[in-house]
């Protein structure tokens, strides 16, 4: 499903994020993207994602090389991912329910069966009952599972989520690391970067660490 | 289909929601581009007024002749059959001097004639003529005022042309005020959507990495602006109306005064509607300006 082929990420300044990393993720995996700060993690997510693009080397996903691909067609590219932030990127004007809406709105779909789709994503994500409140009033757990259920009311074949139990309490990152599992166990594929190297063992998922920018 | 008529009512919804969310701000800026659009607009409709109104007196080409008063009807009369056989001549109206002092009378001037022991006015003859040429005219003017039963020769189109001649500077000066306002109308619009392009540039980030195309992100910034520039136009309509409205009995009183029928008339149905279309296009203009000069804050990749 995810090809990386020797992809090297030098930022303009000469920072070097990603050197020379290769790897393969398969449909239906989780994979934890394990290091410390600046070893290269979101740089990894942002190269599948399609929101950075790779100096050199290939990054192919769904068969599509990121590199190649041209600017008009990344927004339909990204309508096959699910992402979930580290910040959250909430839209704090907008309730619960209209955050949801978002990636349903953006494809075109509105009225009952978007209704029914994001009532279903917030169900998942423990967040029933919850519709007409704004993201302020919720706590950090559950701002970062309304950014799930963002994610997931696409129906994504890939979930990629940026450090999403950091800031969080041990209880809460508890509660959304299930939330995923339970995603992974209904096919979707995920890819999670963290600082906790003890996940993967916890939840049952492949881990790769990054170093400085290359593979250890 | 179906997907495209969605994406443009959630665009809409937006440019609704964008208007309501600040409503005085929103106020403000409809009321700016109505005024500003109310200028060229009243001028215009002035223009129009000033038209109608002066329709009868459309640049005809005719000389009216006057004739001593000690000239016989009769006389008069012949003279303008004789001249009915000129080439130059394409019409002759004859009015009498009792005729003529009934048109005086049914404008309302009977007052000035009144205390005169008899009828002060002469014969006259209406001519119209086959050359319309300045010089043309003035020789045929030459030629009668050498008549010995002739007093008075006058070139009726003068006046008539020198209205003509301002009413078209009028018009040159509305379609100058027009452009202007129209540019100040776009600008207005152009930067309220650059404001809000800056405000919402997390909106449209996450909008992006959400999936949202181009035209997801500008469509609604399109709308809001067509939105601002139709209830410009709009409020300039009103604002039409109500200066109408305040004017029409002045207006009323004084064409009486003078034995005139002249009513103001608004803004007709097709004008108010050409009205609201041009502000709207403008709006649209504007946005479109702003959402191409920002391009790079919409561009997140």
């Amino acid at each position: 499903m995810i090809e990386l082929n020797d992809v090297t990420k030098r930022y303009p300044g000469g920072h070097e994020a990603l050197s020379h990393v290769s790897l393969g993720i398969a449909k239906g995996e989780m994979v934890f993207v394990n290091g410390r700060s600046g070893a290269g993690k979101s740089t990894l997510l942002k190269l599948i994602a399609a929101t950075e693009r790779p100096t050199s080397g290939s990054v192919v996903v769904f068969g599509q090389n990121i590199g190649r691909m041209r600017r008009s067609g990344l927004p339909y590219f990204r309508r096959n991912l699910g992402l979930v932030f580290q910040d959250h990127k909430l839209l704090y004007d907008r309730s619960v329910f209209d955050n949801v809406l978002l990636p349903l709105q953006i494809q075109g779909l509105t009225g009952h069966e978007a209704g029914k789709r994001v009532r279903a994503a917030l169900d998942r994500a423990g967040l029933a009952g919850k519709e007409r409140a704004r993201p302020i009033t919720l706590s950090g757990g559950e701002q970062q599972r309304l950014c799930i259920a963002r994610a997931i009311v696409g129906r994504p074949q890939l979930l990629i989520a940026d450090e999403p139990s950091a800031n969080l309490d041990e209880a809460y990152a508890g509660e959304i690391m299930e939330t995923f599992r339970a995603l992974n166990q209904v096919g979707v594929t995920l890819i999670i970067s963290t600082h906790d190297q003890s996940q993967a063992q916890r939840y049952g998922g492949r881990s790769i660490t990054l170093a400085e920018g290359k593979l250890s | 289909m179906k997907t495209w008529l969605a994406l443009h009512a959630h665009s809409f919804a937006i440019a609704l929601d964008r208007l309501r969310r600040a409503p005085l701000a929103s106020l403000i800026s409809v009321l700016v581009i109505g005024t500003a659009i109310a200028l060229p607009s009243g001028l215009y409709l002035l223009l129009d007024n000033l038209g109608k109104a002066t329709a009868d007196a459309a640049p005809r080409t005719e000389l009216s002749v006057f004739f001593k008063l000690n000239t016989a009807e009769a006389a008069a009369r012949q003279m303008g059959q004789g001249l009915q056989q000129q080439p130059e001549i394409a019409s002759v109206r004859f009015i009498g001097r009792d005729e003529a002092l009934r048109r005086l009378e049914r404008l309302g001037l009977g007052d000035i004639t009144a205390g005169l022991p008899g009828n002060p006015l002469p014969h006259a003859l209406i001519l119209g003529t086959q050359d319309s040429s300045p010089a043309a005219l003035a020789r045929l003017a030459e030629t009668l005022r050498k008549r010995p039963e002739v007093d008075r020769v006058k070139l009726d189109s003068d006046w008539a042309r020198r209205l003509n001649a301002l009413m078209q500077l009028g018009e040159r000066i509305t379609w100058l005020l027009a452009g202007l306002f129209g540019l100040a109308l776009a600008a207005i619009t152009g930067n309220t959507i650059r404001l809000q392009i800056y405000a919402q540039r997390d909106e449209i980030e996450v909008a992006r990495l959400l999936g949202a195309t181009d035209r997801f992100i500008r469509r609604p910034f399109l709308y809001f602006g067509g939105l601002q520039g139709l209830l410009g136009g709009a409020a300039a309509w009103g604002l039409l109306g109500l200066a109408l409205t305040l004017l029409r009995d002045r207006i009323a009183e004084l064409s009486t005064a003078y034995g005139s029928e002249f009513a103001l008339t608004g803004l007709s149905w097709p004008d108010g509607m050409a009205l609201l279309a041009i502000s709207g296009l403008l709006g649209l203009l504007g946005a479109l300006f702003a959402v191409a000069h920002t391009q790079r804050a919409l561009r997140i990749d």
